[in-house]
């Protein structure tokens, strides 16, 4: 009865309902949350359309070599995802061993992730672009990169974070499958957010 | 009607049996789009076109990774209708500031050119 919710009657039994769905209440709160915080980075991608498209000029500097890191960073972040799924078949198949190991290298994936692109923001500061101004004269382009892709890294950076504490609390015994599938259902979110961050903010902008 | 395919009955969460095949399969799927969106980047089309075929690009690959990676698929057909509903209700509702967009670049909603109007 532990996936089903209940309600007493007056006489204080307990009776079994079926949640709404079939879905856990665990697994509501985090679409719920996904939902939310899609919405917050469909905001962000359309306030960075809408200021590129009302400017009259729009700086497209990323060079081929930006372009291929940008391309390997995906690459590592669905492979990571991939990574993901095969950890949470393994805790539904009740191997605890195999789905550490898989949500540890899943971590490793992410933290390599933050490790690329915190080596291409230092690329591009050292170029001369930051939030408020870059050589080509319209400041918003550095706004606009920083805070979206900035953005995006914070939540790969919390994922990170909870991947290690709930892959490891399911191996330790005080988190179970499901909690481990829940935690993996936000890393394939990320995943999807860089899915849009790409073509936007960075194949918009390659050098011709 | 509302049961998924690929899910064990006899709990309240969806139980998975998807293959390790299958993943791959979606997960090569993904890749090759995301290699399709570099091929449009560099075609010499104009910027609306550039941006249309990759919004769809990264819409199926969105979709192939909710689908299949974040099993949405697998759950009851009621549950992913609320979440399709939800999120396209707000993305629809989030689409009202073009007009301003293109009025800040050509003067006017209609988009004539600043020189025209200040004639």
């Amino acid at each position: 009865m532990s996936q089903s919710e209940s309600v007493t009657n007056g006489h204080g039994a307990v009776i079994p309902t079926e949640p709404m769905f079939s879905v856990s209440a665990k697994k509501k709160a985090i679409w719920l949350f996904i939902i939310a915080d899609g919405a917050t980075f469909t905001g962000c991608l359309l306030v960075y359309g809408f200021l590129r498209n009302s400017a009259q000029t729009w700086p497209t500097p990323f060079q081929t070599s930006t372009i291929a890191n940008a391309m390997l960073m995906t690459f590592i972040l669905v492979t990571s995802s991939l990574f993901m799924l095969l950890g949470v078949r393994a805790a539904k198949a009740n191997n605890k061993s195999a789905a550490l190991r898989w949500t540890l290298i899943t971590v490793l994936a992410g933290v390599l992730f933050a490790i690329l692109h915190i080596r291409e923001w230092h690329a591009m500061i050292g170029e001369g672009v930051t939030l408020f101004q870059n050589p080509w004269n319209t400041p918003l382009f550095g706004a606009t990169f920083f805070s979206v892709t900035g953005l995006h890294l914070l939540h790969v950076l919390g994922g990170v974070v909870a991947l290690l504490w709930v892959g490891i609390g399911y191996n330790g015994g005080r988190f179970r499958a499901d909690d481990l599938e829940i935690a993996g259902i936000y890393w394939h979110f990320v995943d999807v957010v860089w899915m849009f961050v790409v073509p936007l903010v960075y194949l918009l902008n390659v050098s011709r | 009607m509302f049961d998924a395919p690929d899910t064990q009955k006899g709990d309240a969460s969806a139980q998975y049996v998807d293959s390790v095949g299958k993943y791959f399969v979606v997960y090569v799927c993904i890749l090759l789009l995301a290699g399709l969106q570099v091929v449009v980047a560099y075609e010499p089309i104009t910027l609306m076109s550039t941006v249309t075929r990759m919004m769809l690009i990264a819409i199926a690959e969105a979709g192939l990774a909710l689908v299949f990676f974040m099993h949405l698929w697998a759950e009851q057909r009621g549950f992913l209708l609320s979440v399709v509903l939800f999120v396209g209700f707000i993305i629809f509702t989030m689409q009202d500031s073009w007009t301003d967009s293109f009025r800040i670049k050509f003067g006017v909603p209609d988009g004539r050119p600043k020189t025209e109007v200040m004639k």
